[in-house]
């Protein structure tokens, strides 16, 4: 048996009259990766700051490095080796990867002035324990979001880390960089770190850990050994019921009309020759790699990447795209990746949000608008596409993730495209959420519309999508039909070269 | 090396040198040691600026009451002098500068670290309220009968180099301003402290986290850039021989722009202390040096703002070529 870094127990902590946590009770071992799973608002951010030190217990006890704490202090939890990584990071963009590594080392020793020649001797060291190549010298602002994780990681080794807590440390990797960063933490792992990985890819989180805690309504609902789950049992023991989705099946029927044929589509240095057509009532994925045009491709079809070659129709006219409002008079629609910077006004109310891109025809006389009418229409989209608010004039950012992200779709919605492009439409979303846009999407494909979904999960491409493109170096490779394929075939095409 | 020819020092000083040459080959009066000297005086208070500029503006902040604190320093210090402390030396003169300089800092400390205003309303605030306050209760008329501390140092010379008519004086002065230079690039790159500033103006919830101690960081940074401006008024007052409440305050931007020029970024966080002392050099010779080459002296604003539109323009439209460079170099 592995010895206890943190051992909790009985742990209960309210705000304000809500219960967070309730009779929580958790042991993580040292050298083990541990899983924490559960759809947001579970109590899994309470517990993490419980362990830092950020939030006192309202009763329980809390053991760490076998000393038992009255009142854990943020300093005490980092003094017994405990590192957070937070989804920020906690870097300076500014400033070189080696000072970021040493800087708060050198910060907690209490020195006054900076050795250069010690900064990189302390940053080399712990990149090389870690057994990666990461350039020294370099701006952390130009590095990718793996590096700074991997940057992130170095950092916590060099204030002795006995356990790293990283909170959905994949959702913005590429395959590849996932396997490097399994790659560290194994090697971590092997000489006594302990892991607390919180994420919501559960075929990662089956992958990489030994040991898994499922929360639910604060509680810690199920744990034990990796061995005992699977995803099926991991979504049950998360949400308290069955959720089975089916896969979404739609033949095109090569006598109807395309509602979008692409022909030799080129965009210099980032897509060369892309073409393919969707009929109404498809769903169709698009995947690659991060950097195999797949992004792009929904920028070009959008008008917000200008392209060089090759022809769109629409509804069996040539169409010309050169800007969003050519592609908006088309029917087309965008849910971008980054909904938060690209597709939302955060500080605005969800209703404005919803109504914002249909303002124009909601006009009457003297150009004025009707305010019955957008609050009519406004309560329409919060209903249809179940919106979980107290009140649409709250602002946006008061929503969950999957929330948010039905109000981006609502937006679009609410201008009555014939033809979606949605861009990782479910990043970042808890698996509740998440069921529910696939059947939105499934719901919107049967009432007529053209689906693009851009996604790397694979399940989720497999689950909404009736066809799949396969993209790399800018161009489409393979066109793939879900019910011919499985998880790791697809998972494999994805990565190989 | 490739990214030595991207940065923007190597662009700043590559300019100085054509710009020289534009001048230079057109009035080879340019390169007489008179006007070098020339220009070296005309850059000594600006330099000093510059730097407490250079280091508010890396910390993430906005700074324009420095001129100010500056004609309030030089104005209050000249009347003490005269009034109460005649046969004081010009070094007693700087000290107490300095100390006005260093209270009215932070002031602006006060109201930046304890309430977290911003850091441009708060100094536009004090701005008006340091240069108001020093009209209405402290003076208003031109002191030219500067104490004798003040006049014999405004004569002193470093070095003297006998020309064919009179001779070329180098001011010593210049010394403060090298002194200031070399002290705040070893506070900026050798310094916890220093670090501490480029931390806060990176990321300031990280620079928190890490446990840097933001409010004291900021206390020191508008402090000492207050110290500084006590002791640039005081070398302006010296310099002019006069110590006039209209002087000095309408710099304030000159000198952010030289800053900026010389690759600080008003985000904050990045700067450094040579790309600032070359920009400063840079708006210097343009503002004195044009006219020997027949631009009218109206034009030389002009030419000084096409100077910073081209400077901070094409550093940015590189750092543009440079992410889309990226973006295809992922793709092949």
């Amino acid at each position: 048996m592995a010895k206890p870094i943190v051992r909790l127990a009985g742990i209960h902590k309210s705000f304000a009259g809500v219960r967070a946590l309730q009779d929580v009770s958790v042991t993580l071992e040292e050298g083990t990766v541990h899983c924490l799973v559960g759809e947001n608002g579970c109590g899994k951010s309470t517990l993490i700051k419980i362990i830092a030190g950020v939030y006192p217990r309202d009763s329980g006890t809390v053991e760490i490095g076998g000393t038992l704490y009255e009142r854990l202090h943020p300093i005490d939890s980092i003094r017994e080796g405990i590192q957070v990584i937070y989804q920020d990071f906690s870097l300076f963009p500014n400033l070189t990867v080696s000072e970021n590594i040493a800087l708060n080392e050198q910060l907690a020793a209490g020195r006054k002035f900076v050795n250069w020649a010690h900064v990189r001797r302390v940053a080399q060291d712990a990149i090389s324990q870690l057994e990666v190549h990461l350039p020294l010298d370099a701006r952390v602002d130009e590095m990718s979001v793996a590096n700074k994780q991997l940057i992130a990681i170095a950092k916590a080794l060099r204030q002795n880390a006995r356990l790293i807590i990283m909170d959905e440390p994949t959702s913005a990797l590429t395959e590849r960089e996932i396997r490097t960063l399994f790659t560290v933490i194994g090697k971590l792992q092997r000489r006594g770190i302990a892991f607390l990985f919180v994420s919501h890819k559960l075929n990662e989180v089956l992958e990489i850990s030994q040991s898994i805690l499922v929360m639910r309504n604060g509680q810690v609902v199920s744990a034990g050994q990796v061995s005992e789950y699977d995803t099926a049992r991991l979504i049950y023991e998360m949400t308290g019921q069955r959720i089975a989705e089916n896969a979404y099946e739609f033949t095109p029927d090569p006598g109807q009309p395309a509602l979008l044929r692409v022909r030799g589509l080129a965009v210099p240095g980032v897509l060369q020759d892309v073409s393919f057509a969707l009929q109404a009532h498809e769903i169709v994925g698009v995947t690659g790699l991060l950097g195999s045009g797949r992004t792009e491709l929904a920028l070009a079809l959008f008008g917000m990447l200008p392209m060089t070659a090759g022809d769109i129709e629409i509804d069996g006219k040539p169409a010309q795209i050169r800007s969003v409002q050519d592609a908006i008079a088309h029917g087309i629609g965008y849910v971008p990746e980054d909904r938060l910077t690209e597709g939302l006004f955060l500080e605005q109310s969800i209703g404005r949000n919803v109504v914002v891109r249909t303002i124009e025809t909601l006009r009457g006389r003297l150009g004025l608008t009707d305010p019955l009418q957008v609050q009519r229409q406004i309560r329409d989209w919060v209903t249809s596409l179940r919106i979980k608010t107290a009140d649409p004039d709250l602002p946006v950012k008061t929503l969950s993730g999957g929330n948010q992200q039905r109000v981006v779709v609502a937006k679009w919605l609410a201008s009555r495209p014939h033809l979606m492009i949605l861009n990782g439409p479910t990043v970042g979303v808890d698996i509740g959420s998440k069921n529910e846009l696939h059947e939105l999407i499934k719901r919107l494909a049967r009432a007529g519309m053209g689906l693009l979904v851009i996604s790397d999960d694979i399940p989720e491409l497999l689950q909404t999508c009736n066809r799949i493109l396969l993209m790399r170096n800018g161009t489409i490779v393979e066109e793939i039909l879900p019910r011919q394929t499985n998880e790791n075939a697809l998972a494999a095409k994805l990565i190989e070269d | 090396m490739s990214r030595l020819f991207r940065s923007n020092e190597v662009l700043v000083a590559a300019t100085i040198v054509l710009l020289s040459l534009v001048i230079g080959l057109n009035n080879p009066t340019f390169f007489s040691v008179g006007n070098l000297f020339d220009l070296l005086r005309s850059s000594v208070v600006m330099g000093i600026f510059a730097m407490g500029v250079l280091i508010v503006i890396v910390s993430g902040g906005i700074d324009v009451s420095f001129t100010a604190i500056a004609v309030f320093a030089l104005y209050s210090t000249t009347l003490i002098l005269k009034q109460s402390l005649p046969d004081a030396s010009i070094g007693v003169g700087f000290a107490i500068a300095a100390g006005i300089g260093l209270g009215l800092g932070l002031i602006n400390a006060f109201f930046i670290a304890q309430f977290r205003l911003p850091t441009l309303i708060v100094s536009l605030g004090t701005l008006s309220m340091f240069h108001g306050f020093l009209l209405f209760a402290i003076g208003n008329q031109i002191i030219r009968d500067v104490p004798a501390a003040m006049e014999a140092f405004a004569r002193s010379a470093l070095i003297q180099v006998p020309l064919t008519r009179g001779v070329a004086n180098l001011h010593p002065a210049i010394l403060i301003t090298l002194g200031t230079i070399v002290l705040v690039w070893l506070l900026l790159n050798y310094t916890m402290l220093g670090r501490g500033v480029y931390a806060l103006g990176g990321a300031r919830e990280a620079a928190e986290r890490a446990g840097f101690n933001v409010p004291r960081i900021q206390y020191f940074i508008y402090g000492f850039v207050g110290l500084l401006s006590g002791v640039a008024g005081m070398t302006f007052g010296s310099l002019a021989r006069q110590a006039n409440p209209q002087d000095i305050v309408g710099m304030e931007l000159n000198v952010i722009a030289a800053v900026v020029l010389g690759g600080a970024q008003l985000t904050g966080g990045r700067g450094s202390v040579l790309g600032s002392v070359l920009g400063v050099i840079l708006v210097v010779i343009a503002s004195n040096s044009l006219v020997l080459i027949g631009v009218p002296t109206v034009w030389q604003r002009v030419v000084i703002g096409l100077i910073i539109l081209i400077g901070t323009g094409l550093p940015a439209l590189q750092a543009r070529r440079v992410r889309q460079q990226g973006y295809h170099r992922v793709e092949a």
